[in-house]
């Protein structure tokens, strides 16, 4: 274990004694300290992280929602936090769905406004206490979240210039070729071998039972 | 009628404006409301959005190799640092060691991104308040530059020349002296840049005092880079948590450079003395270049050597795999960050032990510096507006994604 993971491991662990309500487990991985941390608690640890000299983890770096969609509560809401004065950092993990919301930071760190407004925009993950919360990257009356795992990359809608009406207008994707999205990884299993015409042999079994 | 005509009490009298997304001063594609009274700005609501290609998502479905382009297309203006955050994320996970030449030659990259954005910036900051020379000599300076990164890479702005484990291909000596040659030039070139701007009254007018940034602000808004340096704090990720061979450039040859007041003139002071001081670390590194790989090799992340491919059939097949699928990186996560021009730039990288990644975030430093518009303009005339934004030092291709 070098001196670095060392040092993160006893502020890790120092953390997690000082707010044993709040921090659920953490660990260090590629030289980084995540604390994994219970949702409502979240205002009250990152007010902890501010204040605490050992911690004192002033700015906050970035707030991103990620998305397992096989999980019961889908979005973690993942934060990272600086401190300049003892140079060092740190992640902060919870999880949340659609429904709950998540207290926001924005009282605390000015800066959180719009990464949770992007959060909410990207993944729907809803901030209890936002002063503002609208969309931030997508387009004006955009419908979904892009980036959940079940949005299709090609999106539902297109735009073009309409010249009879004069306006942009929104239409469903229409592609003329799939998404080319080749399996790698199991490339002998990944293709089902569809040859022209062999669907009629199914249709043939089908009728005659 | 007279009742119609009467005004409206003084303190009502605030108007709503459009600024932007078409406005050359707004440096892209932003649009901002400003709530004005009468001349002073009451709220600024930044609409961001305008250039969104969704890079995220469209990182989650190409290969750890085929994303790495798509890093140039961030922060344009100085294309390969933004690569460079990625590749040290992916090595971070591989546990791969970049060979020492390709080190100095990544750093050497990074400082002439620097200097192309610093360029940019100051030039189009000093546009923005009215001069229009300097643009001029600041573009002549980076064509030259973008010259260098065409050699290296065979491109002018997307490179995609670093490469997890090295950097693409070696540079020749005859760019290696090119580069020195830039060097012993570009001092003089700044030289007179500053002697014409630096005392101008009227940049001098429009700049200080104007966007004080003190030390509460940078905390609370997260600011990095420039913006935090322009207000006397010693923050370069170069030098405090350092990455590739910055920890061995000497002090004398890279000062942090930091300002005293925070305001607009400062930072457009540190960002001229970061230019001197990026062409000294070209150099030094120049002159401290060893020989040897630009790659490493045996291991799964990097292509085979062009003559091995043509003997081994393992080589083949290893070429092969790499272009199509491309190489698998461990579960896990990290966050790695360098010192782009304008601030921390960070990647976020989940990988899920495939091909490609399960999440990228990327931690753009323009994006809390535009968030605090608001809070920096509050109070100040409109015609501050502009100078403000030039000295955030925002680009859209990061801010949107």
């Amino acid at each position: 274990m070098s001196e670095q993971t060392e040092a993160l491991d006893i502020l890790g662990e120092y953390i997690a004694e000082k707010m044993p309500d709040a921090v659920r487990k953490f660990d260090v991985m590629f030289g980084d300290l995540t604390l994994y941390a219970e949702r409502d608690a979240i205002a009250s640890l990152a007010d902890f992280l501010k204040r605490d000299v050992m911690c004192s983890f002033e700015t906050l770096i970035d707030i991103c929602g990620v998305d397992y969609p096989e999980r019961g509560q889908r979005f973690e809401v993942v934060y990272h936090f600086l401190s300049m004065r003892m140079n060092h950092r740190v992640r902060v993990k919870i999880r949340t769905d659609e429904e709950s919301a998540v207290p926001t930071l924005t009282k605390l760190h000015p800066s959180a406004d719009w990464y949770e407004r992007e959060a909410f925009d990207m993944y729907g993950v809803r901030f209890a206490g936002h002063p503002d919360m609208r969309r931030i990257l997508t387009d004006y009356g955009f419908e979904g979240y892009p980036l959940r795992k079940d949005f299709p990359l090609t999106g539902y809608t297109e735009i073009r210039y309409d010249d009879l009406k004069k306006r942009i207008v929104h239409e469903p994707v229409e592609l003329t070729q799939e998404y080319r999205n080749f399996d790698f990884l199991s490339p002998w299993e990944g293709i089902a071998a569809v040859i022209p015409g062999d669907e009629k042999a199914d249709d043939a079994e089908e009728e005659g039972a | 009628m007279a009742d119609d005509m009467k005004l409206l009490p003084e303190q009502d009298r605030t108007f709503t404006m459009n600024f932007g997304p078409q406005h050359p001063a707004a440096h892209g594609v932003l649009r901002m409301v400003l709530d004005l009274d009468g001349e002073l700005v009451d709220r600024v609501d930044c609409h961001i959005g305008l250039l969104h290609r969704g890079t995220e998502k469209l990182l989650e479905y190409k290969t750890y190799l085929q994303g790495l382009p798509y890093f140039d297309r961030l922060d344009y203006v100085a294309p390969m640092n933004q690569e460079h955050a990625w590749c040290l994320a992916i090595e971070r996970m591989l546990g791969l060691e970049v060979p020492r030449r390709a080190s100095f030659i990544r750093v050497i990259y990074s400082e002439i991104g620097r200097i192309l954005n610093h360029l940019l910036n100051v030039s189009t900051q000093i546009l923005d308040c009215g001069a229009l020379t300097p643009i001029t000599w600041a573009f002549e300076e980076r064509e030259k530059l973008i010259g260098f990164y065409e050699r290296a890479s065979g491109s002018r702005m997307h490179a995609a020349y670093f490469r997890p484990g090295g950097v693409h291909q070696d540079i020749d000596q005859k760019l290696i002296d090119d580069i020195m040659a830039f060097c012993a030039e570009f001092p003089k070139m700044m030289e007179n840049f500053e002697g014409l701007i630096s005392e101008n009254r009227i940049f001098k007018q429009r700049n200080v005092d104007i966007g004080v940034v003190n030390e509460k602000t940078i905390m609370q808004w997260g600011f990095s880079g420039v913006m935090a340096r322009g207000s006397g704090l010693a923050w370069d990720l170069r030098r405090s948590q350092p990455y590739e061979i910055y920890s061995e450039i000497p002090h004398n040859v890279f000062p942090v450079i930091i300002g005293k007041n925070g305001d607009n003139y400062d930072r457009y002071v540190c960002r001229m003395d970061e230019m001197q001081v990026s062409n000294e670390i070209i150099k030094w590194c120049i002159e401290n270049m060893p020989k040897g790989d630009i790659l490493t090799q045996g291991t799964k992340a990097s292509p085979p050597r062009r003559a091995e491919m043509k003997n081994s059939m393992e080589a083949l097949i290893h070429h092969f795999k790499l272009y199509t699928e491309g190489f698998h990186v461990p579960e896990g996560e990290t966050y790695t960050a360098i010192e782009a021009p304008k601030g921390e730039f960070g990647v976020y990288l989940i990988a899920d032990g495939s091909n490609r990644p399960y999440r990228v975030k990327v931690r753009a430093p323009s994006y809390p510096h535009l968030a605090a518009m608001d809070h920096l303009c509050k109070g100040h005339q409109l015609a501050d507006v502009s100078a403000i934004l030039g000295s955030l030092d925002i680009v859209f291709g990061e801010i949107d994604r």
